[in-house]
């Protein structure tokens, strides 16, 4: 579209392949009072992407409940942070790489996983886990077998490169994600409370010093490319996808930890999206200076690089610091000692501009605030859709005899099956604190050195959130609640990544707003606050939105680690108990979508004082030594969930509750239900405490023998099961 | 008692080791880094895993070339017990100590899993006291291979360190999770004091682990 009263010299097919609208490009010339030179212009397109300036998103994330007891930093930093007792703190985030792992699912997941793994330890933290909630289109499309693959190689390949366990996450598989798969990277890591390091730059004069890789020419404009719709010819946008180099990032990590030890580091940040532009703006911003940088000193890897790809290249594996001058030669030798770049290459200034020289000519020359402070934002518009339609269910609906068969069907699909197959691919288990491995409702992982551990888990049910985005919301948060409780721990906080279509659209826009107000209450009910978290938007093939998609990753802290619950049932005799009532909601259940193919009925609804108390109940029957065993019941309902905790401790079940309508019981999806097994001796004792805290609590079975026995239904053998679990996500890639 | 964890770059699992070691001993090994020349009087020395140098180049390669590893080839000549633990297990090949290559796993990708490994040598200071032990593996390049004289010198050397299992302790494909030839898991020098292992034994060392059964290998020299 040509605009007939374009007035400017700049060619306005420049701005707009800038991924920059016309009104916005004429709020830069108002603020710089004059036009932009190309590597600025290059640089307010970075800055005011999507990506960079959440300008969509920003006045929504502020609603969410960011504070707590706990919280030492919330959102803001490059990560969240939480007290974990004893001077310890937790550092988190996770971050979205779904547009260059769709084009190049190898390195574009391989860079995610590097980039979170810097947002963390640039905050000073050990990395202690990694976790992945990855979203691919139907599982016999014909792109989804090499997404997949590519996918889990590249997070293996970079996590178990740089030696940090990939401990747990999530998959799905829905048709929303086949033109646009969804890869979200978790990181935790571990830090002293007195020892956080923050990206402020602060004291004019200070040497501003670029670490770890040289600068090349890969990854220009890898911003401006997440936050842009896809087509046919996305494919060409492949060199805008980045290169990881796990082996640079282990020295760059292990360089930076022996270097923070010292008091020498006054400001860090790494340079991920938008590479030395976000970076070095950040600092300036942040800490409220300037900052002047010659670009002539950057470490490049390609001849004659211009400013402009200097300042856009997102080449990976690389930091900013703002360091105190008396120490920079004592940094200067840990940096060569790990063979790595150490290059000053600016200094603080008073100007609060972003000044730029290159072979000592100025290029570039930006008022700090202009970039950030004045960056739009926009409330657009949005509209909230009605919610599908809650369907009852009615036993004659189905056939009474199939459950057995109904059962083995879900759990061989793609969904639902065991994830063995891409958690083998990840190590799991180096730095030898992993207490429970993949395939838990939470990863526990041991703070190195003491008795406690984290739990950690990320969730969400995008075709919930699709079809009712504020229970979806309230559901994504709470399933890591339940997964953290079941492990024994207490949930603390979570980190989200909302990924989600183009919020130009006002009913795009409105399960933003829908899915951010349920996630909101549920945090708030359950004082679980947001810590850190990232926005994902224009997540569209050929104007086709992705489900909304709000992902989130759960942390719990784990005072006593003889606490640590897993879901294999233990012991023959143990009774199985259920946690909350079963009301027999199918709508949009995994059994609805897998065995009749339909996706309908509406989601199921989350009381949160319910969910409060039968979680608050779970918590205190294990920290009362009650409990044996713990699983949370989710997709695909209670059958499924028993048979999982059958399947890991290979152990048998005999299921003495009787009902008059079995598909309902088995299959529906109700909200605040957990599995619990106890011993005989321990039975009084917790249902006396279920209710005294007006918790519902049933036993519903026996624990024993090989078979899943279901009275007046049938057997069967638990091995035969577990050999159609382990089988599809395998199938998928061959 | 005095032990030596080397650290190249990329090791990331000479913590873990350390670790493992400091539990069992109660004597904290000393790290060494790898632009060293060499290493005082030791009773062992621990060469560990990890990713030296990205395996960019064939797993172990660079790190074979590393300025300590002369001094560790010496000590190994000398009867100095050396451990090679997966990435370790490749240098200690690529240096020359140990026979054989560690090829692709044969499945194509990476695998992290417990498997179960029955001691063949029995007499050695790493295998005097080892039974079938359950421990994790975590590698892509784990297949062992050496050509068939190499084989028949090794097995009638007693030079078999290790063999992949199933839960009675049979040694067969379907306990081979690598392609491994044999289902050799680890394996001696002639003189049996150098070991290359893939599984992980100090990932397998404390009640925390969920199996110590790699306590054994730590102990039987440390002790």
């Amino acid at each position: 579209m040509t605009n007939h009263n374009w007035q400017f010299q700049t060619e306005q097919s420049l701005v707009e392949n800038h991924g920059l609208k016309l009104d916005e490009f004429e709020k830069i010339v108002e603020g710089l009072g004059r036009e932009p030179n190309l590597t600025e212009l290059g640089i307010f397109s970075a800055m005011w992407n999507e990506h960079c300036s959440y300008k969509s998103s920003k006045f929504w994330l502020k609603k969410l409940p960011t504070s707590g007891e706990r919280v030492v930093q919330g959102p803001g930093e490059n990560a969240g942070v939480i007290d974990i007792d004893d001077g310890d703190v937790a550092v988190f985030k996770m971050e979205s790489h779904n547009h260059p792992s769709f084009l190049e699912p190898y390195q574009g997941a391989a860079t995610g996983v590097g980039g979170i793994l810097r947002d963390v330890f640039t905050m000073g933290a050990r990395p202690v886990a990694n976790l992945n909630a990855l979203r691919f289109g139907e599982p016999n499309h014909p792109k989804t077998k090499h997404l997949l693959s590519g996918v889990v190689s590249g997070i293996g390949g970079y996590g178990n490169c740089i030696g940090v366990p990939t401990v747990g996450g999530e998959v799905n598989f829905h048709p929303s994600y086949n033109g646009n798969i969804l890869v979200n990277a978790m990181t935790v890591g571990i830090a002293k409370k007195d020892k956080i390091f923050y990206s402020a730059a602060a004291g004019v004069g200070n040497p501003v010093v670029y670490v770890g890789s040289k600068t090349g020419r890969d990854g220009i404009h890898g911003a401006t490319m997440a936050s842009a719709e896809f087509d046919e010819d996305s494919e060409d946008k492949k060199p805008t996808v980045q290169v990881g180099d796990p082996f640079t990032e282990k020295l760059l990590l292990e360089a930076c930890l022996e270097l923070m030890k010292e008091e020498a580091i006054i400001a860090i940040q790494d340079m991920g999206a938008a590479g030395l532009t976000s970076s070095s703006i950040e600092m300036a911003s942040k800490g409220d200076v300037g900052l002047e940088i010659d670009l002539s000193k950057v470490p490049m890897r390609a001849k004659n690089m211009s400013a402009y790809e200097l300042m856009l290249s997102e080449s990976q594996e690389r930091m900013l610091m703002v360091l105190d001058p008396s120490k920079e030669e004592m940094a200067r030798d840990i940096f060569k000692k790990w063979d790595l770049e150490f290059e000053v290459i600016g200094k603080v200034t008073d100007t609060k501009r972003l000044i730029l020289m290159k072979s000592g000519k100025e290029v570039a020359s930006i008022p700090i605030n202009i970039l950030v402070e004045d960056a739009p934002e926009y409330q657009r518009d949005y509209i909230v859709e009605e919610p599908s339609p809650i369907k009852e269910y009615k036993p004659e609906d189905f056939d009474q005899n199939s459950i057995l068969n109904d059962l083995n069907t879900m759990i061989m699909h793609p969904d639902l099956s065991s994830r063995k197959w891409i958690w083998e691919q990840y190590d799991h288990m180096v730095m030898a604190d992993t207490v429970v491995r993949p395939g838990s409702d939470a990863a526990v992982v041991r703070v190195h050195g003491t008795n406690k551990g984290l739990a950690m888990s990320t969730d969400c049910s995008p075709v919930y959130c699709k079809h009712n985005p504020y229970e979806g919301g309230k559901h994504a948060v709470v399933e890591t609640w339940r997964n953290i409780i079941a492990s024994g721990a207490l949930p603390i906080a979570i980190t989200d990544c909302m990924n989600f279509g183009n919020p130009e659209k006002p009913e795009i826009m409105g399960q933003f707003v829908e899915c951010i107000r349920g996630m909101g209450d549920a945090c708030s009910k359950l004082n679980y606050p947001v810590v850190s978290g990232n926005v994902s938007l224009y997540n569209e093939t050929n104007g086709e939105g992705i489900y909304p998609t709000p992902a989130i990753g759960g942390v719990g802290l784990i005072k006593d680690l003889s606490n640590v619950k897993t879901l294999s049932l233990k012991e023959d005799g143990n009774f199985l108990c259920v946690v909350g009532k079963t009301a027999n909601h199918l709508g949009t259940s995994k059994y609805i979508s897998i065995i009749q193919s339909k996706e309908e009925g509406g989601t199921p609804e989350i009381n949160l004082d319910t969910e409060l108390r039968n979680g608050n109940f779970v918590m205190d029957a294990i920290k009362q030594k009650l409990i044996t065993s713990a699983h949370d019941v989710g997709e695909g309902g209670i059958l499924v969930a028993i048979s999982e905790m059958c399947m890991s401790g290979n152990l048998g079940i005999t299921i003495e509750i009787e009902t008059d309508f079995p598909h309902g019981y088995f299959f529906a999806e109700d909200q605040s239900r957990y599995l619990l097994e106890v011993s005989p001796n321990n039975y009084d004792e917790c249902q006396k405490l279920a209710n005294n805290n007006d918790v519902y609590f049933e036993k519903i079975g026996i624990v024993g023998g090989d078979k899943i026995s279901i009275k007046n239904i049938g057997d069967q053998q638990v091995s035969v099961l577990k050999r159609s679990f382990e089988t599809s996500i395998e199938q998928i890639s061959h | 008692m005095k032990s030596h964890v080397i650290v190249f770059p990329g090791s990331n699992c000479d913590r873990d080791v350390a670790v493992a070691i400091k539990n069992i001993s109660s004597h904290q090994p000393q790290m060494v880094w790898h632009k060293e020349t060499s290493i005082n009087q030791s009773d062992l020395i621990v060469v560990p895993g990890g990713f030296s140098y990205g395996d960019y180049l064939r797993c172990g390669a660079m790190a074979s070339t590393s300025p300590i590893m002369q001094d560790i080839v010496k000590k190994a000549k000398e009867g100095v017990p050396v451990l090679g633990i997966c990435n370790g297990f490749q240098i200690l090949i690529e240096s020359g100590l140990l026979d054989g290559a560690l090829m692709r796993n044969s499945s194509l990708s990476f695998i992290c899993r417990d498997i179960l490994i029955k001691p063949k040598n029995q007499s050695s200071v790493f295998t005097k006291n080892a039974q079938v032990a359950k421990m994790p593996i975590a590698h892509n390049e784990g297949n062992f291979f050496v050509t068939s004289e190499q084989l028949k010198k090794i097995q009638d050397n007693d030079q078999i360190a290790f063999q992949y299992c199933d839960e009675n302790g049979n040694v067969s494909e379907h306990s081979n999770p690598n392609g491994s030839l044999e289902n050799i898991a680890g394996i001696l020098n002639e003189n049996k004091n150098v070991l290359g292992m893939m599984p992980h034994p100090e990932r397998a060392a404390e009640l925390a682990h969920g199996c110590e059964d790699g306590k054994t290998i730590f102990e039987s020299i440390l002790n």
